[in-house]
């Protein structure tokens, strides 16, 4: 007795949602899955007619999908938006080189503009040079924190109105356990936002429209739809804190289905108590960008890899924000500890 | 390692292992008898003041307990409990310095009916804790859990709670009660033998189909919880206790908030793992133990001989992934392996929380959820879920569009979790019978 469909009950169902369990055939599939998507756009008011949006685009399969479903919806719907890919080279031979011609595939097939910033040309250092000199520990660090201002960088460059990210439920939730287990509160209060606030110049806001969206979902729509991704692993993540976030929750996922939106759910009602210290954002004393310290993050760790110093933005660096301002050289005691790596 | 704002020591110098030959930290003068953290030994006699202290400092600090209050003790005969009823007693003994000021009660819930022991393990496990419970001398109530389907409608409502007591009032009262108490010496407590009722089998078999209707073991065991809190308030409230205290660990209060995270009571976490919990207006729970790791505990369990019975609960001897909180347990303690300030972590971050409820303080009681009587983090009458889900419109089956219409009203009264829950529970012909008790319970 073959399952029929429980959307249209005509056809034969061809897969069962993760998000509900429901037995659905393809093309309700495909609408379920654009519809969420649309609706989340339209309660959060994602957009307005007229802007100019940059899809981050990796060649990985939640950038393709959301590409083409930002591209299926802006047609659908009519959002009166302009679309261009933006994609970041961080020098990561054997994964990002062969995921760049999937983005270079991808704009053919979507017919959108693309611009590709790399590390080299913004900062004079690839990962790979970086990893060498880090090691395999903290070097996420890095990636995550170059990678956040050249998507900025990229985005003046092309002179978009707002950024939106392919991030889905699954990142989303893995953050918001992550913070819980590291203990940031600033960034717990942040992360299962939408969007960014925005202020000042030289900040682009970006948004997430697949945050809804699980990623099981994402790979079966990608499949089903025959979309051309690139999926291998980062190198150099398997030692990374967010492996254990991400463990778990896909343990919790086989246990209960719908505890990833649970998790997202809390997270959106947590609220801080008053009188916690918090950070206030301000603008990095050297580049510009902003910062909620007299230094920002990547203007220390451009420093600490200049100077041959590797840990030197990897745990408490503020008393030498100063003394990096004023080109104070460090004291031996300081240059020791900041040069120890433990691979 | 991972710890936002963590201060790294000078690399590459040799760690000191710990040893048993070292000499005390605090004293040291003895030599040391446990390594609590890495670098911190304790003789016995410091471990102990250690120890003692901490509880001291937990009451002192936060002046909730008022003097000559009368407090009820949640025991379940785990370490936990046993070592908080250790403390109490040694807090309330005429020699200890600057003793305890207020009046305990114990109260013990047997479970056994919901995990499936016969009638003579129940019995059997009872009478070693009365013993217990009259070795200290307090009044002590057992009850079982199948009196939670006699309890009154009034259970799951909001009492007001009495005047306010600012900490301005605290130094007043222990003033006022030194005064009175400093001519008369202290009566000694009456024992209550109260041994445990005989419960109707139907009971028993009722109380087992009700959470059995449950499907997932992660189900179930929230009811349960739901359930003891239930009677344990009750209780307070019939014999006129003012505080409930309980046995809360840290690493069993990091575990309940992960848990309380990814079961959706993101709303509630700070009165679940708070030190007080309010919500009940009249009865305020309190958790003096939430300083103290697990490893705490058992070593001073241990080393000064305090008792504690083991009872089985609905999770005991499943596999890792059989419910949410088995799994998060697992989770936690096998990343304190690799990274020990995890539990620490996850504790200094529940402290910082704060509930967040949509209306003030003082909320209506029909702004609070029916089951957990925490404030209400959806709005009446919409679904955060089904806004974010295409298909409930689309793929339900006409059986189950009857159940949908009997528990429209019952769902809008819960909070997110407690929806949750509730929907695990509903479907198939039992439950229907199950849930409509449930509902006439309830209303």
């Amino acid at each position: 007795m073959p399952v029929l469909c429980s959307g249209c009950k005509e056809k034969r169902a061809a897969l069962k949602r993760p998000k509900t369990g429901h037995s659905l055939c393809k093309e309700c599939f495909f609408w379920a899955f654009e519809e969420e998507v649309h609706r989340t756009i339209v309660a959060a008011k994602l957009f307005k007619p007229g802007e100019t949006v940059g899809i981050a685009a990796s060649g990985g399969k939640d950038s393709t999908v959301l590409a083409h479903v930002m591209k299926l919806l802006n047609e659908r719907y009519s959002y009166g938006l302009e679309l261009m890919l933006l994609s970041v080279d961080e020098g990561i031979t054997g994964y990002r080189d062969d995921s760049l011609e999937t983005v270079k595939r991808n704009q053919q097939q979507y017919e959108l503009p693309l611009k590709i910033v790399s590390y080299e040309e913004l900062y004079g250092w690839t990962m790979d040079a970086i990893v060498k000199q880090v090691g395999l520990k903290n070097n996420c660090t890095f990636c995550g924190v170059f990678r956040r201002q050249a998507l900025d960088r990229g985005a003046i460059m092309l002179k978009v109105d707002k950024i939106c990210t392919g991030h889905n439920a699954d990142d989303v939730a893995e953050t918001v356990l992550m913070n819980v287990l590291r203990g940031d509160i600033a960034r717990l209060r942040r992360c299962t936002a939408i969007s960014t606030v925005s202020e000042g110049e030289g900040v682009v806001p970006r948004c997430k429209p697949l945050k809804y969206a699980y990623e099981k979902e994402i790979v079966l729509y990608a499949y089903f739809k025959k979309l051309d991704y690139f999926s291998t692993e980062c190198v150099y993540s398997p030692n990374a804190y967010r492996g254990h976030a991400r463990t778990f929750l896909k343990d919790l996922e086989s246990v209960r289905p719908s505890s990833i939106m649970d998790v997202i759910h809390s997270g959106e009602n947590l609220s801080v108590r008053d009188g916690v210290k918090m950070p206030v954002q301000g603008t990095c004393n050297r580049c510009g960008y902003i910062s909620s310290q007299a230094l920002c993050k990547s203007c220390v760790l451009l420093e600490g890899l200049n100077r041959g110093l590797p840990k030197l933005g990897i745990g408490k660096h503020h008393r030498l924000h100063d003394k990096l301002l004023s080109q104070q050289p460090l004291t031996e005691r300081e240059e020791r500890k900041l040069k120890s790596v433990d691979f | 390692m991972c710890q936002v704002e963590e201060d790294y020591r000078d690399g590459l110098e040799r760690v000191e292992v710990p040893s048993v030959s070292k000499k005390c930290v605090k004293c040291k003068e003895a030599s040391a008898a446990v390594v609590i953290r890495a670098g911190d030994t304790y003789c016995r006699g410091c471990f102990k003041e250690y120890f003692i202290h901490k509880f001291r400092a937990m009451l002192g600090k936060n002046r909730i307990i008022f003097p000559g209050e009368k407090v009820l003790l949640a025991v379940s005969g785990g370490p936990s409990s046993c070592s908080m009823l250790s403390q109490v007693r040694e807090g309330l003994s005429l020699n200890a310095h600057k003793k305890l000021r207020f009046s305990p009660g114990i109260i013990y819930i047997d479970e056994g009916g919901v995990v499936g022991q016969t009638v003579e393990e129940r019995r059997r496990t009872v009478a070693e804790l009365q013993a217990m419970f009259k070795a200290t001398g307090f009044p002590f109530h057992t009850v079982a859990l199948e009196q939670v389907l006699d309890l009154p409608s009034s259970v799951v409502a909001m009492a007001p709670s009495p005047s306010e007591q600012p900490a301005s009032n605290y130094k007043e009262a222990v003033g006022h009660f030194l005064q009175s108490t400093s001519s008369s010496r202290s009566t000694p407590q009456d024992e209550e033998q109260t041994s445990l009722p005989e419960v109707p089998e139907a009971h028993t078999h009722f109380l087992q189909q009700l959470i059995g209707s449950a499907k997932t073991l992660t189900a179930r065991q929230d009811l349960l919880n739901t359930l003891r809190q239930h009677l344990l308030v009750h209780t307070a409230r019939t014999e006129g206790y003012g505080k409930v205290m309980l046995g809360d660990n840290c690493t069993r209060l990091a575990v309940k908030l992960l848990t309380s995270i990814t079961l959706g009571r993101g709303a509630q976490l700070a009165q679940d793992t708070g030190f007080s919990d309010a919500r009940y207006g009249d009865i305020t729970l309190v958790r003096p133990m939430r300083d103290y790791s697990a490893k705490e505990i058992a070593y001073y369990n241990h080393m000064f001989s305090v008792a504690s019975v083991f009872t089985p609960s609905l999770d005991t001897k499943t596999t890792d992934k059989a419910s949410i909180q088995r799994l998060t347990e697992s989770f936690v303690t096998k990343l304190q392996e690799d990274f020990p300030s995890t539990v620490s972590t996850i504790y200094r971050t529940s402290e910082k929380l704060q509930t967040t409820c949509r209306s003030s303080a003082k909320a209506e009681p029909s702004d609070k959820c029916l089951l957990c009587v925490c404030a209400l983090d959806t709005a009446v009458g919409e679904c955060w879920l089904e806004n974010k889900t295409i298909g409930a419109s689309v793929t339900m089956r006409t059986v189950e569009l009857i159940l949908l219409s009997l528990t429209t009203d019952l769902k809008s009264l819960l909070c997110y979790s407690c929806q949750l829950t509730l929907k695990d529970m509903v479907s198939g012909g039992l439950q229907r019978i199950t849930y409509r008790h449930c509902s006439c319970k309830l209303f």
